[in-house]
């Protein structure tokens, strides 16, 4: 018990990573704030694009949407950071895990936002064609904010779920919270920095998770 | 676009590192399998554990599902990998991997399956339970079968997602398939292993992307 408490709740440790921590935590927001609205319009894009009248257009986003939902999302940023390299294209790690998780995020909040849009129906298109709206128009006023509300417990989760991803980026070395903690935890043999990032993440992200819970639960019941 | 295929489909470097890959789909493989056997039956234990609401057990039950939701799976793999040893416990990298991703999709099955508990008619307990079935035998024979019913396209989704994560393995040494493609990259110094693994990847797991949008369509509620 004593040596659990030791290696893996070790105040004093925890104390001296907390700084680097906090920096690497300033990183991973600041990669979120990059890529959650990149992913969310990258995959409105795509979505719209799946339900388009024009089958090609139809046909190119959904095979764009599964190709990236297969590769997994670090086999993807290693493709791009150390492979790119070999083809004389090399890239920072935050424009490396900028690209990669744009690509991913897409795909998964194009397949989000397209149940939205599927969620719709025709009428309320038809009806607000037929009062003069443009199709942008219809799209931006009538048929999107629906879409979005039917499917928000989704959008959060992924929300989530693209956090949680960031912490790839310390395989890159990009200095994100995971990076900071692995590097505080090789200099002291201890795992307590690691458990320092878990608990920082499980502060970020609980409540939202909770929050999800009671979208589900009202729109369920 | 010689340039190109030298770098990134080398056929020297393909044939001389296809067998190492392959031999990282066979690892790939045989943990996605394991993983999704695992977790899915213990989330949907931890379900049914769950439907008989006694209160400490559910308690236990939902910080077990929020925590391994909340955390980066990376993270866990690298807290159970570097802090176990620390206090004698030895753990090779391929059980690792299996045990935090086997964890982390049991919290999503727990979550997914509970749903679909809830989201059961209370009509159908009552008459199970009325026709004389005890309350687990309501459970199991007509509760459980529509509750899993239900929730089959998000629980394919999630365990699509999660097996994929067995690329996380490349970080801890699990010499899976991303793991065999950067070994084999460092040495040959061209990025054709990478591609190799990225085409297994996709051969991998499109057919699996592929079904669950079948699925999707095939187990859509009526009406939606």
């Amino acid at each position: 018990m004593e040596q659990i408490a030791q290696q893996f709740f070790n105040l004093e440790i925890m104390a001296k990573a907390l700084p680097l921590v906090l920096r690497g935590l300033a990183m991973t927001l600041l990669i979120c704030a990059v890529v959650i609205p990149l992913g969310a319009l990258g995959g409105l894009l795509a979505a719209l694009g799946s339900v388009a009248r024009v089958r090609a257009l139809r046909w190119l986003s959904i095979g764009f949407v599964d190709l990236f939902r297969a590769i997994p999302p670090l086999v993807l940023l290693i493709f791009i950071y150390a492979g790119l390299p070999f083809a004389g294209l090399r890239l920072s790690p935050f424009a490396a895990v900028s690209i990669g998780f744009f690509l991913n995020n897409s795909a998964y909040f194009a397949e989000i936002f397209r149940a939205g849009l599927l969620s719709v129906p025709r009428g309320q298109a038809e009806a607000a064609r037929s009062t003069g709206l443009g199709p942008a128009q219809t799209l931006i006023w009538v048929t999107l904010p629906q879409a979005v509300r039917n499917v928000l417990p989704d959008l959060l989760s992924n929300v989530v779920e693209v956090v949680k991803l960031t912490s790839l980026a310390s395989v890159v070395s990009l200095g994100e919270m995971l990076h900071a903690a692995g590097l505080v935890r090789s200099l002291t043999y201890n795992a307590s920095p690691l458990v320092l990032a878990a608990g920082i993440y499980l502060v970020l992200l609980w409540p939202l998770i909770r929050l999800i819970a009671r979208f589900e639960r009202r729109i369920a019941g | 676009m010689a340039g190109f295929v030298d770098t990134f489909l080398d056929a020297a470097v393909l044939a001389r590192y296809a067998p190492d890959i392959l031999r990282g789909v066979g690892v790939t493989v045989i943990l996605s399998v394991l993983i999704v056997l695992s977790g899915v039956a213990l989330g949907l234990a931890l379900a049914c554990v769950r439907a008989y609401r006694i209160a400490p057990l559910s308690v236990a039950i939902v910080i077990f599902a929020d925590v391994l939701r909340a955390l980066p799976p990376l993270v866990l793999i690298l807290l159970v990998f570097f802090g176990l040893p620390n206090i004698g416990v030895m753990l090779s990298s391929f059980t690792v991997l299996y045990l935090v991703l086997t964890l982390v999709l049991a919290a999503f099955a727990e979550e997914i399956v509970w749903a679909g508990i809830t989201a059961t008619p209370k009509g159908q307990w009552e008459a199970a339970r009325s026709t004389g079935l005890s309350f687990s035998g309501t459970l199991v024979y007509v509760v459980l079968p529509q509750a899993v019913r239900m929730v089959i396209p998000p629980l394919t989704n999630r365990a699509i997602a999660i097996t994929k994560m067995t690329a996380l393995g490349m970080v801890i040494g699990v010499p899976d398939i991303l793991g065999q493609a950067t070994t084999a990259q460092s040495f040959s110094a061209n990025a054709s292993p990478l591609t190799l693994a990225a085409i297994a990847y996709v051969l991998l797991f499109l057919p699996l992307v592929i079904a669950s949008r079948w699925l999707e369509s095939r187990f859509a509620p009526p009406g939606a």
